[in-house]
């Protein structure tokens, strides 16, 4: 089993395209949509978790090539300013995944990209705004 | 055992003073005794950085030509007003004011990423802030009208002085409603969906002076990264409060008036906040001296976590509507360990005060003091309720 998480960038006239039924179907994977904005005419973008073996991965991503979709790996999620951020813990309570935690060492937080869903809760309540999201 | 505050300011002239932070304290009581402690250490230094809302400057501008009476007129800096009821040329600027066109919360809830404590900082960091003021004209100062580009060396004053900081313990803030609530304690989720407090705890200052026998007016601080001073009691200063055997307060007591030279403070130092469906506060950093001139001095700056404790209370009703009901009482250790039991049920915990940063806040004061660079004070005057000897 591998693991990917990447964007898909939709051209408008892919819209109609019911993309991850068949990614499911043909592919046998495993998806876990993190966001999704998808409009009529405009395009659109899905952010998703995929898990599957290796080959069926592979293949999936030749398919959406084929669909004239854009697929970007997901390299840096959110972003931790540490010349903002203060290591108080408002952002550790809030994070349902504990990817934003206090190291009970130095008492400074942590972000551990691998746990983070990019539920993006922890934006706002950055009294010092010091989170960002980025793709 | 006792020694004076004179004998101490000896030892560090002499480069001989022992001090270490309140952290160190707990830990050295814990290993040691009180009495083996206090012989041993002369100062006990403490340290908090977090939101202080009730902060501000004070500014005082160069005259123009000819001369210009701002009192009575308006003052703007980056669009953020200043209070202009004092004199011809002294204004107050609040960390809470909001730019004249903010959104505020008509978008609920409101982002608050600018005001007056983005101001004070952005001076702080050396950067020039547009400064806007009207007046009526006088025949003594008939300008009606200055705009320029102000950095803190065109003033002839700048410092901050806080009306009410450092509380002594606060309130840990929950949410039983059904909805989300939005406050000066950060983002609550409903259904106890979390708890935030905010104490430097162990580090705390005034919970390491908890009966205020050190600390006065005149008490020379660490503020903003340079020398402050206490100067009154702070407002809503409230010593009558339930407490430990230790003399530790089990509410929101004692807070502390303070001031500084702002020229002197660094960015580094004090930060600006946005609280999300609240507004703009200021963090302020600040550490005091604790004079070891007595065990009870040691035994009180030594209190540790599992020995403080702070109220628990709602913020979708309790503190709206100030019934003053509280759901419970739990130690800093319990807080600091990331999660408590409110009603029967386990809550994440939250901290808006960095424990990592009152660490650097407490350890800077304690190398200022091991260099001679900075020397203790007597209290001119004690606080209300203080346990000293000619305290009130």
């Amino acid at each position: 089993m591998a693991n990917r998480r990447i964007t898909l960038n939709y051209p408008p006239d892919v819209v109609q395209e019911p993309v991850t039924y068949y990614l499911v179907k043909d592919y046998d994977l495993k998806i876990n949509i993190l966001k999704a904005r998808i409009l009529p005419r405009e395009g659109g973008r899905l952010i998703m978790e995929l898990s599957g073996s290796k080959d069926r991965l592979d293949a999936a991503m030749a398919y959406l090539a084929g669909m004239g979709i854009e697929v970007k790996p997901i390299v840096r999620e959110i972003r931790l300013d540490p010349d903002k951020c203060l290591s108080c813990s408002a952002c550790t309570a809030i994070c349902p995944t504990q990817a934003l935690a206090v190291n009970p060492e130095t008492w400074e937080v942590d972000l551990d990209h691998d746990k983070c869903v990019l539920c993006e809760s922890c934006v706002a309540v950055c009294p010092y705004r010091a989170i960002d999201i980025y793709f | 055992m006792a020694r004076t505050i004179n004998e101490i300011n000896d030892k560090i002239r002499a480069g001989k003073v022992v001090v270490i932070t309140a952290e160190e304290a707990a830990e050295l009581v814990k290993d040691k005794g009180v009495k083996k402690a206090a012989a041993q250490v002369d100062v006990v230094t403490t340290g908090t950085f977090s939101p202080m809302c009730s902060s501000g400057a004070m500014f005082n501008l160069m005259q123009t030509v000819p001369k210009m009476k701002l009192g009575g007129g308006s003052a703007l800096f980056n669009d953020v007003p200043a209070y202009t009821g004092l004199a011809a040329a002294d204004v107050y600027l609040g960390a809470n004011a909001l730019p004249l066109d903010a959104p505020k919360n008509r978008l609920y809830p409101g982002l608050f990423k600018y005001g007056g404590a983005h101001v004070i900082c952005e001076l702080a960091a050396g950067k020039k802030v547009r400064f806007v003021g009207e007046g009526y004209g006088t025949d003594c100062y008939p300008k009606k009208r200055r705009v320029e580009m102000l950095g803190l060396e065109d003033f002839n004053d700048a410092f901050l002085f806080n009306p009410r900081n450092c509380y002594q313990n606060y309130n840990v803030a929950v949410n039983v409603s059904d909805k989300t609530v939005h406050t000066y304690m950060g983002t609550l989720q409903p259904r106890l969906g979390n708890a935030n407090f905010c104490s430097a705890g162990v580090l705390s200052p005034l919970l390491k002076d908890p009966q205020y026998r050190a600390i006065g007016l005149g008490t020379r601080i660490f503020l903003g990264g340079t020398v402050g001073y206490v100067v009154w009691p702070g407002t809503q200063h409230n010593p009558d409060v339930p407490r430990t055997e230790a003399g530790a307060p089990m509410r929101p007591a004692a807070t502390l008036a303070v001031m500084g030279d702002l020229k002197q403070m660094s960015a580094e130092w004090l930060r600006p906040v946005s609280f999300t469906g609240y507004g703009v506060s200021l963090s302020v950093s600040l550490g005091v001296p604790i004079p070891i001139v007595d065990e009870q001095a040691m035994l009180q700056a030594a209190l540790t976590e599992e020995e403080l404790f702070a109220p628990i209370v709602d913020y979708s009703e309790a503190y709206p509507q100030a019934t003053g009901e509280i759901m419970g009482e739990v130690s800093y250790a319990e807080l600091r360990s990331g999660k408590i039991e409110v009603n029967g049920k386990p809550v994440t915990t939250g901290c808006f005060s960095s424990f990592a940063k009152a660490r650097l806040v407490a350890g800077v004061l304690k190398e200022w003091i091991r260099t001679g660079r900075f020397e203790l004070t007597e209290p001119v005057a004690f606080l209300p309720g203080s346990a000293a000897q000619g305290g009130e």
